[in-house]
């Protein structure tokens, strides 16, 4: 699978993660995002921008709960839960909203 | 979402009506070289894979007797063939268990027996043609290891010991799944099936320590990496990733605490899972098993606590002692490897702890038995222990709990769907209707008795049951962990509310404690 941006090419995994994560830019994101059936709001940047953010820091997507702490802080207490960020990613923020910010897929018995 | 339509929920299980290749299209990702060759694999197909692959079954059938008996000794009965989740949620015939197997055996037939060598059309031998090898990955990735099968076969086939086969001969040829291998691989390389990094983790840690106090005002801790605690424990790294699984860990943390028995988890050992055991290769399991007795050495811990996993008790309780063992270096007092379950329930029997079972009251329970730990395992010193002490935890925490029908728990308990490697989103049409059975006890009680939760010991049932039970109608949020059970019910000394001081840490006097 790829993504076609610009005349450029985008490798990604049969389940559209994309391969090269350096390469991700946020014309991308709303690509991958449109293939999800998702229009990007405000909101999901946030959770977009704190995974990136996160992972840079510890190569490795944050725990949910750990998530919903840091998106309480930002958008408010009604928006820090895991049923909000279903509504934002229904297939779940770990999986869905890793493969637009550009990250890899989170493995294991999640 | 995948294009499929999820079944109908009956008022029980009724055996489907045959639907041949009804789940022919269904196959997981092929590992990708690099994740095969991390383990040891070929990376892709090889060119003489058909006289490898004979090769490798001659090993194994010479290695474990017991897949020879297994290829031999089926007569055809059909007591398995409507005892398998995947053909009661699917109908396809190719889900009977003894249809699984016959796909291994008609090869077996061939080249293994003196009659299918020089008569294989009247013996039902047949040869390993591309076809079949095609029908190996599709059907042996469609068993979920749970032996429902075996528990009804009058011979007890095992048949997830030959699915382990199968796929451990299709590693060999360079054929292996994704999901799992790229799973090990990660746990050889960090230690846990994530592939959390220690500053992660230990921040993840930090974080849920903060939480607790947050809510309960008590300094419960999470603690990592530390020498000379008495205990290690190891759980899921889904247990510090993913809901429910978190509120389990929680659990697990309240209960050391009031215990007052110093604990520790391991970055080197952060996974109690075992993959290795879902493809059949001893030497990835005693690779990845081993990680858990260095780290226990290196602490110079005192016990090994496992956490809530199904499988991973499984290879716990039933092979570390063959694999990695002797413990010798562990306290022969205690039971080695321990349930996180038996450390709870001993102290519960001893009313070491303090517990509000009304903090439970806005659910009524009913519990999900994993097959691993149901059928592979036991709990404590008396038959049936794995049944009985996850049941007396719940009932010691929850005033209202209500038991699945007989014939789907206990031994008889069906897969939550996800078993055995298959928890990937690939799967997730067979996951859904491989799910159903369960999905239609579970209905049963919620219709008639109230049931609104539904509590389980093991990561798999959990992440499974959160992704599938929305399809079926019911919340991601009606499948708990045990231990969050425990945790909702715990009083914790000097914990908010508990007394009339909330603002203060000190420890409450009202009650005794366990000392």
């Amino acid at each position: 699978m790829s993504y076609q941006l610009h005349g450029s090419t985008f490798e990604s995994d049969e389940e559209g993660y994309i391969t090269d994560i350096s390469l991700w830019n946020e014309e991308l994101a709303d690509l991958i995002a449109q293939d999800e059936d998702i229009e990007m709001t405000d909101d999901h940047w946030e959770v977009v921008n704190f995974l990136r953010e996160y992972y840079e820091e510890y190569q490795i997507a944050p725990a949910i709960r750990v998530l919903t702490k840091a998106i309480k802080k930002k958008l408010g207490p009604e928006k820090g839960n895991s049923g909000y960020l279903y509504e934002l990613f229904p297939y779940g923020p770990a999986k869905q909203a890793c493969k637009i910010a550009g990250l890899p897929k989170p493995t294991g018995c999640i | 979402m995948a294009d499929f339509e999820t079944p109908e929920l009956d008022d029980y299980t009724r055996t489907p009506g045959l639907a041949p290749g009804a789940m022919a299209h269904s196959q997981p990702f092929i590992a990708a070289p690099d994740h095969q060759q991390a383990l040891g694999f070929p990376g892709e197909l090889v060119d003489d894979w058909h006289d490898k692959a004979i090769a490798k079954f001659g090993e194994l059938l010479g290695k474990y007797r017991s897949l020879r008996v297994y290829m031999d000794i089926c007569v055809g009965c059909g007591a398995c063939t409507d005892k398998c989740h995947y053909f009661l949620g699917t109908g396809d015939p190719k889900n009977m268990p003894v249809a699984r197997q016959d796909l291994m055996r008609k090869v077996y037939r061939r080249h293994f027996t003196l009659a299918g060598k020089w008569f294989p059309h009247l013996v039902g031998a047949e040869d390993l043609t591309e076809a079949v090898l095609d029908d190996w990955y599709t059907y042996f990735h469609q068993c979920s290891q749970c032996r429902r099968c075996s528990v009804f076969c009058p011979y007890g086939i095992d048949t997830a010991e030959i699915s382990m086969a199968a796929r451990e001969i299709m590693d060999s040829i360079g054929k292996g799944q994704k999901y799992c291998n790229e799973i090990i691989g990660k746990v050889i390389k960090t230690g846990n099936n994530l592939g959390i990094p220690q500053p992660a983790l230990a921040a993840t840690l930090a974080d849920l320590e903060e939480d607790i106090e947050e809510e309960t005002g008590v300094a419960v801790k999470l603690p990592l990496d530390q020498p000379g605690a008495e205990v290690l424990v190891v759980t899921p790294s889904a247990d510090f990733f993913a809901e429910p699984h978190v509120d389990g860990l929680i659990g697990y943390a309240k209960v050391f605490h009031q215990a007052g028995t110093s604990w520790t988890l391991s970055t080197h050992a952060s996974e109690a899972a075992n993959f290795a055991m879902f493809i059949g290769s001893y030497e990835q399991m005693r690779q990845v098993a081993e990680r858990i007795r260095q780290a226990a050495e290196d602490l110079g811990v005192k016990r090994i606590i496992v956490g809530e996993c199904g499988h991973a008790w499984r290879v716990a309780y039933s092979f570390w002692n063959t694999l990695v063992g002797p413990f010798d270096f562990l306290d022969p007092d205690y039971p080695a490897p321990q349930h996180i379950c038996e450390f709870t329930h001993d102290l519960i029997s001893r009313g070491a702890l303090t517990l509000d079972k009304s903090a439970n009251d806005h659910m009524t329970l009913t519990y999900h038995d994993s097959c691993n730990v149901a059928r592979a395992s036991r709990m404590g010193p008396e038959p049936g222990g794995q049944f009985h002490y996850p049941r007396e935890i719940i009932k010691a925490v929850c005033n209202n709990f209500v038991d699945m029908a007989a014939e789907t728990i206990h031994d008889g308990t069906y897969c939550c769907g996800g078993g055995g490697g298959l928890l990937t989103d690939d799967l997730l049409e067979l996951r859904v209707k491989g799910a159903k059975p369960r999905m239609e006890a579970f209905k049963a009680v919620a219709d008639e008795q109230g049931v609104t939760h539904m509590a389980a010991i093991c990561a798999i049932c959990k992440s499974q049951f959160a992704k599938v039970m929305p399809a079926y109608g019911y919340g991601m949020d009606k499948i708990v962990s045990l231990h969050q059970l425990v945790s909702n019910a715990i009083v914790l000394e000097g914990q908010n509310g508990e007394d009339d001081d909330p603002e203060d840490d000190a420890p409450a006097v009202e009650d005794s404690s366990d000392e």
